[in-house]
């Protein structure tokens, strides 16, 4: 029997902090021990550092199968891995599209050998097209737990109707009910926004896309969650008015949840002044006033989940002028260091962002964001709290470069990372 | 000054000393040998990634009328048609040893990042909807040869301002010259927020007509009528074109502008230029030359001009 032990570190969790070593059955995968005094085969020190269930990203683009210069399935997941990560949701804006069988298969296979786990989302529609319906219970049949058009709002008001109904009744094969996730984005009325619509995209005439073409889905599937009664997720909300629609919703029952991600809690649409299509990005970084009520939802739970939006893109798609680059930005690796620093949480604040709030959306709180204990499956992350570090695109595990903190100093970085009792992250490196 | 992108870029004293050698150039080029080896040596590219006649011309003459050498680089035939990247594109370009690119792009920021890849000097000839900085100083420099002084007077800019390169370098350069500046249209042609201006907005033209120095009237663009934005250019036309009616009611010194080329008929009718002595439309066409002349020396020459032996004329005669 070959173990891991997490030595001289606190242990966070749903119970909250205590200190106390960590043992973990590498080939089981599961947690044996927490306590003082404890040995293994292994010892990874954590004095000075936080032992935290794994973190969970619900909203990813790992490239693969299609763009396999930008991301591969194995390259995202030591960034997602680097960064506290243990499972991550991996969007369908692949080519093909996860929306048949065999695509969610690949993706399943592909992520067998990644370092962490590779949840695929599968398209609501067929090619996220918003014309006719994927196979979504053949699909949940296969372990696809989530289902989104990702990139792109199902507009059409009837289908979107049709889909929350006929997905309300689906679960996965070992009884996980499914969760529809939506990109809330009116098409008519983003057309040709390149950022955010305001000051800055009049000053340096780039067509806008108004907070409104977020908010109007927002509010069109608030009301189809109602009518329906079927649970809906809204991902990267970046508005003021999105936050307090989905407030007012979950304060009136309705089965909502949200996430949003580091950047727009990070920067504002005044990023985009020098025309680097970096900070281009969908939904775009906003005003300063929506960033302060994005900050706001995940300080009051609104916000139940921090989202990165991890999204690759080679350096020659960003050397293009802003209007002709593609949209996305890198998030893996910087994501919980932002979170803390420009939101104000605490770790112990910021941890269920990450951790379980995630899991129980992604439907994974079976084995991720568990509680710290005995016999719980071994996904851990060990954080130093006082590591700072300067960011790098270049020096990033992700096969491109765009991080919109390219430069920035940061603080709080994941020192090891535990995935199914594996040590793939140790000592702020990835171990394979 | 290495680069042009932006008239935001430049305080009010960079914008009158241009004006001011813009006005010693167009004195150049009334001699008989209208030229000056100021720019011997240098190497000018003209890349214009987006089609312009008039622009491209007037650069091309600028930089000839200094000595310089220009190659006119024709982006239709170019490898960006290939597939390369612009990056790639002004890189090689630029390996062939340049000293300044004038680059038009339907890109709003492309010659900003141009400036950020290459290292020669970057004058922007219109970009996307953001800034055509050329074009506000030679209007500049055609109402301060008509009017004196921008200082104080009322302009008024009518027209699509929210999809046009030419309102936001003006607004930018009159306010900066101390004008007061009023954009007039409907609000579908103006831009979500102007905030970024000091100026005022009108969504009538009749009310303004007798109090203004100089109305700027701007190409109304007909792919636009696709998105809805004007029920029709009869409709703009009956609001905000400026008629021969229009046209009695502004003050004798107004001055009449249009970056051409115009639509006759939606936002100036034929009655206007044909007649109008106040209509400044060749003046602008002519006084391209100087004002470019102007900004390639400012940014490829000594500084101001005339100064050493650059600035020395090809003629004998002495340049005030």
């Amino acid at each position: 029997m070959s173990t891991i032990v997490l030595t001289g570190g606190t242990v966070l969790d749903q119970q909250g902090r205590r200190s106390g070593d960590v043992l973990v059955d590498a080939e089981l995968g599961t947690i044996l021990e927490v306590g003082p005094g404890l040995s293994g085969d292994v010892e990874l020190d954590a004095s000075g550092c936080v032992i935290t269930p794994g973190f969970v990203d619900l909203h990813v683009h790992l490239r693969e199968p299609g763009e396999e210069a930008a991301e591969t399935i194995e390259s995202g997941s030591r960034s997602a891995a680097l960064g506290g990560y243990t499972a991550v949701v991996a969007m369908p804006t692949t080519d093909p599209c996860p929306d048949a069988a065999p695509v969610v298969d690949e993706i399943l296979a592909l992520g067998r050998t990644a370092l962490c786990e590779i949840r695929p989302a599968a398209a609501i529609t067929l090619g996220r097209q918003g014309r006719e319906l994927a196979p979504m219970g053949e699909l949940a049949a296969r372990g696809v737990r989530m289902f989104t058009d990702s990139g792109t709002g199902l507009q059409d008001d009837r289908l979107m109707r049709r889909a929350l109904e006929y997905a309300g009744s689906l679960s996965t094969a070992d009884g996980v009910p499914i969760v529809l996730a939506q990109h809330c984005e009116v098409a008519e009325l983003s057309a040709g926004g390149m950022m955010h619509e305001g000051e800055w995209s009049s000053r340096l005439g780039l067509g806008g896309q108004p907070a409104e073409a977020e908010e109007l889905m927002v509010m069109r599937d608030i009301a189809l969650a109602r009518l329906t009664g079927t649970r809906i997720h809204f991902q990267h909300l970046s508005t003021a008015g999105s936050v307090a629609m989905v407030r007012a919703a979950k304060a009136g029952g309705l089965p909502v949840t949200a996430e949003a991600t580091p950047h727009h809690v990070a920067l504002t649409d005044a990023a985009c002044a020098g025309f680097d299509p970096v900070f281009k990005v969908d939904p775009p970084l906003r005003s300063a006033a929506d960033v302060e009520a994005v900050r706001e939802g995940m300080r009051d739970g609104t916000i139940d989940a921090v989202a990165t939006d991890h999204a690759p893109h080679p350096i020659e798609a960003k050397e293009r002028p802003f209007d002709q680059a593609p949209p996305g930005m890198l998030g893996l690796e910087t994501a919980l260091a932002v979170v803390m620093a420009e939101v104000g949480l605490s770790l112990d604040e910021a941890l269920p962002l990450f951790s379980w709030r995630p899991a129980e959306i992604a439907g994974l709180a079976d084995r991720h964001g568990r509680p710290v204990a005995p016999g719980e499956p071994a996904n851990l992350a060990v954080i130093d709290p006082d590591a700072t570090w300067v960011v790098s695109g270049a020096g990033s595990a992700s096969r491109s470069q765009n991080t919109p903190f390219e430069g920035r100093t940061l603080t709080g970085r994941v020192r090891h990372t535990i995935h199914a009792g594996e040590a793939v992250v140790i000592d702020f490196e990835a171990t394979r | 000054m290495k680069h042009l992108l932006s008239i935001r870029d430049l305080d009010a004293d960079t914008l009158t000393a241009l004006l001011d050698d813009a006005d010693r150039f167009a004195e150049v080029l009334t001699r008989s040998v209208p030229k000056v080896p100021a720019l011997r040596g240098k190497t000018v590219v003209l890349a214009f990634f987006e089609d312009s006649t008039r622009t491209r011309s007037s650069f091309d003459l600028a930089a000839r009328r200094l000595s310089a050498d220009v190659v006119n680089f024709a982006a239709g035939s170019s490898s960006l048609s290939k597939g390369e990247s612009l990056r790639d594109t002004v890189e090689t370009i630029h390996a062939m040893g340049i000293d300044a690119m004038v680059v038009r792009h339907r890109s709003s920021g492309a010659p900003g990042q141009i400036s950020e890849w290459i290292d020669a000097s970057i004058v922007n000839a219109g970009d996307g909807w953001h800034q055509h900085p050329t074009q506000a100083l030679l209007d500049s420099f055609v109402l301060r040869r008509r009017l004196g002084s921008l200082e104080g007077r009322h302009i008024a800019i009518v027209g699509d301002i929210a999809h046009s390169r030419v309102a936001r370098s003006n607004m930018e350069a009159f306010t900066a010259l101390g004008a007061r500046v009023t954009i007039v249209g409907p609000e579908t042609l103006m831009p979500a927020s102007v905030s970024p201006w000091n100026v005022e907005v009108a969504h009538s033209l009749d009310p303004l007509l007798g109090e203004l120095d100089a109305v700027y009237l701007l190409r109304i663009q007909n792919e636009r009528l696709d998105e809805v934005l004007i029920p029709s250019n009869r409709e703009f036309r009956s609001r905000f074109g400026l008629t021969a009616e229009r046209a009695r009611r502004l003050p004798d010194h107004a001055v009449i502008c249009h970056p051409g080329p115009m639509n006759l008929g939606v936002e100036i009718d034929r009655e206007v230029t044909a007649n109008d002595t106040r209509v400044a439309v060749l003046d602008q066409v002519a006084a391209g030359v100087p004002v470019r002349m102007a900004v390639l020396y400012h940014v490829l020459g000594p500084g101001r001009f005339p100064a050493g032996d650059a600035g020395t004329p090809a003629s004998a005669e002495e340049v005030v």
